[in-house]
């Protein structure tokens, strides 16, 4: 089964009731064992940095994470903050380290003349990489909610929003995905990567 | 979509409401139109109404996947949290927020600024020449300027202002550009129009007339006097940037 990871940070509701909606059975935990038993995992997360990993680490979860990941090979899609925490650190009020899952660094979104910081709302993506199970990502819009974004090298990036800056929108490392966007509140082409996530990269 | 009793309602001028249907099923049809945010305002906001308001919010957010932002009646950060566990995704403050500008920061601090909306209802008070903030659904004037009130909102943590022209809402005559290019001047943070929408044309002054980020309306949406998609391609036509 897929499990949300529960670990305080955020709206994981909205999450659950999309796989709900998909008719996908998701369960939300943060029992380790139940983690590592996982056919897919969910890293949800809204808020900042720092004190998500915080959580995270009060709980015991970033070595049941990793193990899960790296020695299983489970999958992972980090969404928003559940995606910036799959990167090497993040400067987000101080310096963090994050799950080291890809390689990379979270950054804060330069203010731009007419842009405006936070970016919310609706970006168009484009995409990076055709070999993937998300190409039907090409030029759909999705929802996006965040002050800070992730550099990291070109070939981990799926798809990316112009802001400004070109935002990695949806990247991935191998078994280890994440979205920069709200997949829960894009529309039917958030609800198609939930499920292509659990049907096709999750066996 | 003014939420009454569990009901979609819409008046003109905030007066004379008349049944337009559920709100599951209208925000379900308004997301295969293709719109971009939903807002649920209890515009009656009982404290008996306030469960009736979570289990709109809880059927909405299990069938439609946009953003939604409910308000009403809201006074404590813990209403705020009940709203966003029964699926919403933003937190719209109005007359609580007059009557204790704290609840903006403490919002905003538990949730995030993003998650705070101050919605304002603005009336022209012709005789002293000033945009006047009024709570209450309207009914009450409060003395102050909306401009103003804009900038300190923000200042206390709001993410995003709903700004509703009182003088304009239903009669379907046009958005209220001047107030909104006041408003685009003083503040940073995101700022939806409403209030007056008759026309596609309407739509194309507000966008290009202002820096407004969104614009919303309710009843030539909920008569089907202008769709969506339509809207949307006008729009694009006309070089605005839309999804």
């Amino acid at each position: 089964m897929i499990s949300i990871i529960d670990y305080d940070a955020g709206n994981t509701f909205n999450v659950i009731k999309a796989f709900k909606y998909l008719g996908i059975e998701v369960q939300l935990t943060d029992n380790p064992e139940e983690i590592l038993k996982s056919s897919g995992l969910i890293l949800p997360g809204v808020g900042a940095f720092g004190p998500a990993k915080r959580s995270l680490e009060k709980k015991g979860l970033i070595n049941v994470i990793k193990n899960a990941v790296l020695d299983k090979q489970i999958p992972i899609l980090g969404i928003c903050l559940g995606m910036q925490m799959l990167f090497e650190k993040s400067n987000e009020y101080g310096s963090h380290e994050g799950l080291e899952l890809i390689p990379g660094e979270i950054i804060v979104i330069p203010e731009k003349h007419g842009l405006k910081v936070p970016q919310m709302g609706w970006n168009e993506n484009q995409l990076k990489k055709n070999e993937t199970d998300f190409a039907f990502i090409a030029n759909e819009y999705t929802y996006f909610v965040h002050s800070y974004y992730a550099i990291c090298d070109q070939q981990y990036l799926i798809s990316t929003v112009d802001y400004g800056v070109e935002i990695p929108a949806m990247v991935q490392n191998k078994n280890v995905f994440g979205a920069q966007f709200h997949p829960e509140k894009s529309g039917d082409v958030g609800l198609n990567i939930l499920k292509t996530f659990s049907e096709k990269v999750v066996k | 979509m003014d939420v009454d009793n569990g009901r979609v309602k819409k008046g003109i001028n905030f007066v004379n409401l008349v049944d337009v249907g559920d709100p599951a099923t209208i925000a379900a049809e308004y997301e295969k139109q293709g719109a971009d945010e939903l807002v649920f305002l209890d515009i009656t906001a009982t404290n008996q109404e306030r469960s009736t308001m979570k289990d709109v919010v809880e059927s909405v957010s299990s069938q439609v996947f946009m953003p939604l932002t409910v308000g009403g009646g809201i006074k404590s950060v813990s209403d705020m949290q009940k709203l966003l566990r029964a699926g919403a995704d933003k937190i719209s403050l109005n007359s609580a927020a007059v009557a204790n500008p704290s609840l903006i920061t403490e919002g905003a601090k538990k949730f995030g600024n993003q998650c705070i909306v101050v919605a304002i209802d603005v009336k022209r008070n012709v005789k002293a020449g000033y945009y006047e903030v009024y709570t209450h659904g309207g009914k009450t004037a409060t003395g102050i300027d909306a401009l103003k009130w804009a900038k300190k909102v923000v200042d206390l943590g709001a993410g995003e202002l709903l700004v509703t022209s009182m003088d304009k809402d239903g009669t379907k005559s046009g958005f209220d550009i001047k107030l909104y290019q006041g408003l685009s001047e003083l503040v940073d943070v995101p700022i939806i129009a409403s209030g007056g929408a008759g026309t596609s044309s309407d739509f194309i002054d507000v966008f290009q007339k202002s820096t407004v980020d969104g614009a919303l309306a309710a009843s030539v949406f909920h008569y089907g006097e202008i769709t969506i998609p339509d809207l949307k391609q006008t729009l694009k036509v006309q070089g605005v940037n839309v999804r």
